[in-house]
């Protein structure tokens, strides 16, 4: 999988269409930037790539290494004084543009992007991959690659470890989480990497009052990994970001599928599939369910 | 407020009696609550009433923190669904409270240590009976140690 900076000059056609889209946008002034991936040696994973002039758009790959979501890069100041930002996104990147929008962190004009069709990166496929809703990107300003077949979403098959999970007994869930979340050193890459953890100042920081005990025990990291999982409810695209990124290997995409799969459950509802959804928490309905309210 | 030694404690042999932190609405519980204190009915002194402008104020973070401080159990109590004071308060609170519990009961924290109730300012018989049983359930359940006590690093391998 690994590739060398070499390889770029063999292009793939869905890179070739890329590069020719990017390095337009950027010589017409359409954009000031464009984030994409590119190699690095000694990389596994393409590593992000901010073509700033045609010619560094000659360095955008797209291939089963580019797993990133480049999303996190929209809502930084930073990002945003180079100019319009021209994003390449797969499917499960646009979900969190998407949430961005709804959420009005950035507005569409801001941005411009090139949607990759995707059929899953990495190899075998992430799980994210074998379950995704979105391999066609929907929305963007130009869209790049073979159509990929979608296969019919199968819910049981995205929802089977947290079935598993909540085959266990309260004991033993307990047991199983205590030894994760003991691991957790508290360093917020988790949060750092997430598209979606924007906020200026975390809750985590915070200390009048303190919300969260920032001392990597264990009711400490407990608190703030409910936290984050129960931040993210409703608004949490599945990227696996999060989880990706946790030097520990603590199974972080599992809270936060079984908070997506509660979402589907009693709001019908997926986030990140259209950038004007309402999220479940900034609305109600007068016949939610009223199950265990005494 | 009346007062009343339960009789569960004594039947244990133990002193021990369970804390429940109740995160009350102003304009419903808050008044139920007040109500069966008038109306001098009888009801266990296990529960620790704080009062808040709404249901919908309840952040679910004073939940983990009433359990960290040492709450045995917790309970948030608003006005009945289109009571709210504030129009809609409450139906903000029965989307995330619900939703906060069951990413508790996934993470292993028993589901049945936290309650959520709708008692208007006329139901003080509710709120009396309400507080009868939640304390009863409470001391079935026992001490919550779990959670409030693992701060020690855990010994690993
Ligand atoms: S919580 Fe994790 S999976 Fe969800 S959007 Fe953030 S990084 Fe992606
Ligand atoms: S990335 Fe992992 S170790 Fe770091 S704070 Fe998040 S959960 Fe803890």
């Amino acid at each position: 999988m690994h590739r060398t900076g070499e390889n770029r000059m063999n292009a793939t056609p869905v890179e070739e269409s890329l590069r020719e889209a990017a390095a337009g946008a950027i010589a017409d002034g359409t954009v000031g930037v464009v984030i994409g991936y590119g190699h690095e040696a000694g990389s596994d994973v393409a590593t992000p790539l901010f073509a700033r002039t045609p010619e560094q758009a000659r360095g955008l790959v797209f291939d089963a290494t580019c797993v990133g979501n480049l999303a996190i890069y929209l809502p930084k100041p930073e990002v945003r004084a180079l100019g319009r930002t021209g994003l390449v996104v797969k499917g499960c990147d646009l979900r969190a543009v998407n949430v961005l929008l709804r959420e009005h962190v950035i507005e569409r004009e801001d941005v411009f992007l090139i949607g990759v069709r995707c059929a899953g990166v990495c190899e075998p496929p992430l799980h994210k991959c074998t379950v995704c809703p979105v391999h066609d990107p929907s929305g963007c300003d130009v869209t790049l690659g073979d159509s990929v077949e979608q296969p019919t979403a199968d819910a049981s098959r995205a929802n089977a470890l947290v079935a598993e999970m909540e085959a266990k007994s309260i004991e033993e869930r307990w047991e199983f989480w205590k030894r994760q979340m003991t691991k957790c050193v508290r360093c917020y890459a988790c949060r750092q990497v997430c598209p979606l953890c924007y906020c200026k100042r975390c809750i985590v920081e915070k200390t009048t009052p303190q919300w969260v005990e920032t001392s990597p025990h264990l009711r400490g990291n407990l608190a703030w990994n409910v936290v984050r999982a129960f931040h993210l409810t409703g608004r949490c695209v599945g990227c696996g970001e999060c989880e990706r990124v946790c030097p520990v290997d603590i199974p972080l995409g599992l809270l936060n599928q079984k908070m997506a799969g509660l979402m589907e459950q009693w709001f019908d509802f997926q986030s990140g599939l259209a950038p004007d959804e309402q999220a479940p928490f900034t609305t109600w309905d007068p016949n939610d369910p009223e199950e265990g309210i005494l | 407020m009346t007062e009343k030694k339960t009789t569960a404690a004594q039947r244990d042999g133990t002193d021990w009696q369970p804390r429940i932190v109740a995160f009350l609405c102003n304009w419903c519980s808050y008044a139920g609550a007040d109500l069966a204190g008038m109306s001098r009915n009888d009801y266990p002194a296990a529960i620790k009433i704080v009062r808040l402008p709404c249901s919908g104020r309840v952040d679910p973070m004073f939940v983990l923190k009433s359990f960290e401080r040492g709450a045995d159990m917790v309970l948030v109590s608003g006005c009945h669904p289109g009571d709210c004071h504030y129009s809609s308060g409450n139906y903000h609170a029965r989307r995330k409270l619900p939703a906060f519990r069951e990413l508790l009961g996934f993470m292993g924290i028993d589901p049945r240590r936290f309650k959520i109730s709708w008692v208007s300012a006329a139901e003080g018989n509710k709120w009396s009976s309400l507080v009868a049983d939640i304390t009863e359930e409470a001391y079935a359940l026992g001490p919550f140690q779990e959670f409030p006590k693992c701060t020690a690093p855990e010994k690993t391998g």
